[in-house]
């Protein structure tokens, strides 16, 4: 059957199971969305093709499936560049589409043209210029299972106007030869095998985990794992919710902003289990003296994150879900079996420091951003989706919030891109109508994507937003405050918008607590309506993210307060 | 061959942007490509590049890991010092002022030079031979006043 090029891109997304594309149109994508139109397919039109790649993205972080985002050519491909940036630093499964100049255009500098697979080569997983329609049918499931496949990441397919409109037989009659493999790395099991033996003799040992384990659908085995090891665990901010946090094993988060008995344990363990985590700067501070006393086994699917800042004793390259059933199947066969008193005595020591650093929250009459977010923890039983922007907002949520299943905690940890949150919030809610999605926010944040609040709207999405207005750039403000001695160089936001006021201009609900007596009321009043919600909190502006490693230091050097 | 200069070889699939992916890595991770030499293989879509970066074997490890993650690159290949055959090819382009023409042509062929074109006004030549054997050759040819020259990356067996 001959179908034209646009034709074909529909048919090829309904081939690869999509069901939901977040878009924006423009002049290079008419043919596209022409099709869109006739056969129905979902399109969520967002209003800034950034607003559309972050909501791919937390449909993709929310669903584990591969977000989707179609935007047209020049400036909608490069408004895209900061989502696919984000997407690529994170490892989430996603294909960008971007309209192009007709093919004889292409290096003219023609109206809406850029290069955007020269721009994007450097920050997504791999990308395509389609430049023959025979070659769009490949190139779209090639881009899918290059995203979705080993590490995942975002994928741009460019598609010029005129291989939209050719027409060529489809299906196609060639098969199709993936030029990368599709089998997930099977673990050495020599490897594995010394892992358990290393795990036996330990006496002080810590599992750190990230995002491989949850990008790797293995957190059902890493719990499994746990129990029968009984080893404390830790995620950075990519693994939270890949243990629940109501674990009595769980330790919080290590690194800058880590919790005081995540770093002393990680700083003093004889052996760190490392499950899908890449030892991020922000995790390992000074790395010459992280886990100073500990055997470190990584397990990882991407060759190249081994070794490449920290050195493991036993490296073992493979998906965690194969590695972790693996190790399953040698503590059951072998019987392992731990008496309570040979960790006891670890455990004690970790209780010890987590007492030791435990504090209630200051009471001085405004309300605190870290007593909002455990209120919201208490409120949803754990049980919401979170996104957070970025700054103290997020680092507060990743502190306060206590997560329990994975992909609940939406966050751009490696880019840590302001502006993420909300539209990540619009795309998981599209994914789970009925779930309750919840974007934290700052006043700085907010306004970055602000516009979206018309895509929420519009397609009745009950998303709730939480502004944390502390009318400052919080968290580079406390790092004026701590480095730069107290000069507050553009960091004061002065003019942000009456938020109630323009929640209602937008036909959402606004809601403000302005006093710590008022926060219960709103957040109860906030969740429980079924509208498109905007809380804003007035803040105390003098509260600071602690603990806190000063960059480049040991993680054992940690400000409390 | 210098101190710590490693010789990467890549299989990779001949697509236009191919080097361009390749030359990324190096520049975005901060690595460095001496010289670089790419062409077709006998096999039908197949491109092969030869680099030759500078870097201890760790640093080596490292480039070659973020080689081998790229979707066009089949195949990447550390070559060692021993057993390794390394070649570079020089073309030059020398004046022939009638007086000193002689003299210039047997320098050349002195030099295991071979003329490749002859001109009244001028000649170019072809040397091949090791990274050294081709810093040498330029050395002798000192005494020339050469109008024009090229000189190739590695290939390397």
């Amino acid at each position: 059957m001959k179908l034209k090029g646009s034709q074909i891109f529909i048919q090829s997304l309904v081939a690869e199971g999509v069901d939901t594309i977040f878009g924006y149109p423009g002049g290079a994508v008419l043919d596209i969305y022409d099709e869109i139109f006739k056969k129905d397919l979902r399109h969520i039109l967002v209003r800034h093709e950034q607003g559309g790649a972050h909501a791919a993205d937390g449909y993709a972080r929310a669903t584990g499936r591969v977000g989707v985002c179609l935007v047209t050519s020049g400036p909608g491909a490069t408004n895209t560049v900061t989502g696919i940036a984000t997407a690529h630093m994170d490892s989430i499964p996603m294909v960008v589409f971007t309209g192009q100049v007709a093919t004889p255009f292409i290096g003219t500098d023609a109206f809406q043209e850029a290069d955007i697979t020269g721009i994007t080569r450097p920050c997504a997983k791999h990308n395509f210029l389609v430049r023959r329609v025979e070659d769009l049918e490949q190139t779209i499931r090639e881009a899918f299972h290059i995203a979705r496949s080993g590490r995942p990441g975002p994928v741009l397919v460019d598609l010029p106007k005129d291989v939209m409109q050719a027409e060529t037989e489809y299906p196609a009659e060639a098969p199709f030869i993936f030029q990368k493999d599709v089998t997930p790395t099977r673990p050495d099991r020599n490897a594995l095998k010394k892992a358990y033996e290393m795990i036996k003799e330990s006496k002080r040992p810590v599992i750190m985990t990230g995002g491989g384990v949850i990008g790797g659908k293995a957190t059902e085995e890493l719990q499994r794992f746990v129990e029968s090891a009984k080893i404390p665990v830790t995620a950075t901010l990519m693994g939270i919710g890949g243990f629940p946090g109501t674990n009595p094993l769980w330790l919080g988060m290590p690194g800058m902003h880590g919790t005081y008995q995540a770093n002393m344990a990680v700083s003093n363990c004889d052996l760190l289990v490392v499950i899908g985590a890449r030892f991020s700067d922000r995790v390992t501070g000074k790395t010459s003296t992280f886990a100073p006393h500990a055997k470190i086994i990584q397990i990882d699917i991407d060759a190249a994150s081994i070794d490449k800042v920290i050195t493991a004793e036993l490296p073992v390259v493979s998906d965690a879900k194969q590695a972790l059933e693996y190790l399953n199947d040698l503590l059951a066969n072998n019987h392992f079996y731990l008496p309570e008193e040979e960790r006891k005595a670890w455990l004690d020591e970790i209780e010890g420091w987590r007492k030791e650093a435990s504090r209630p929250f200051a009471q001085n009459g405004k309300i605190k951003p870290q007593a909002v977010i455990k209120m919201i923890s208490d409120l949803t039983g754990g049980d919401a989706i979170i996104a957070t922007e970025v700054g103290q907002n997020q680092m507060w949520t990743a502190q306060h919030y206590c997560f329990t299943r994975p992909n609940t905690f939406l966050t751009s940890g490696g880019l840590g891109t302001m502006g993420f949150g909300f539209p990540a919030a619009i795309g998981a809610q599209v994914a789970f109508p009925d779930r309750t999605v919840i974007d934290i926010a700052g006043d700085g944040s907010i306004q970055m994507n602000i516009q979206e609040l018309a895509t929420a709207v519009n397609y009745r999405l009950p998303v709730k937003i939480v502004i944390l207005n502390n009318g400052h750039l919080g968290m580079v403000r406390q790092w004026q405050e701590l480095f730069y001695g107290k000069r507050y160089s553009h960091t004061v936001l002065t003019k942000s918008p009456d938020f109630v006021k323009l929640a209602e201009s937008y036909g959402a609900v606004g809601l403000r607590a302005e006093k710590p007596d008022e926060v219960e009321t709103v957040l109860r009043e906030g969740l429980s309506r079924p509208e498109t919600v905007v809380m804003e909190f007035a803040v105390d502006a003098e509260e600071s993210v602690y603990p806190m490693v000063n960059p480049g230091s040991p993680i054992t050097e940690m400000r409390l307060y | 061959m210098k101190m710590n200069e490693q010789v990467l070889v890549l299989i990779v699939r001949n697509r236009p942007d191919v080097l361009a992916r390749v030359a990324g890595i190096f520049s975005g991770r901060g690595f460095n490509i001496e010289n670089i030499s790419a062409n077709v293989m006998p096999e039908p879509d197949i491109t092969k590049i030869t680099i030759v970066t500078r870097g201890d074997l760790a640093t080596v490890e490292k480039i070659e890991k973020q080689l081998k993650k790229l979707v066009d690159v089949r195949e990447v290949t550390h070559i060692n010092g021993d057993g390794s055959v390394k070649r570079e090819l020089l073309l030059i382009r020398a004046p022939l002022d009638g007086k000193d023409t002689d003299r210039v042509l047997s320098l050349i062929g002195n030099t295991g030079g071979r003329i490749i074109t002859r001109d009244p006004e001028f000649c170019i030549a072809e040397f091949t031979g090791s990274n050294d054997e081709i810093n040498e050759v330029l050395n002798c040819l000192d005494g020339i006043k050469m109008e024009k020259l090229s000189r190739s990356g590695t290939v390397a067996l």
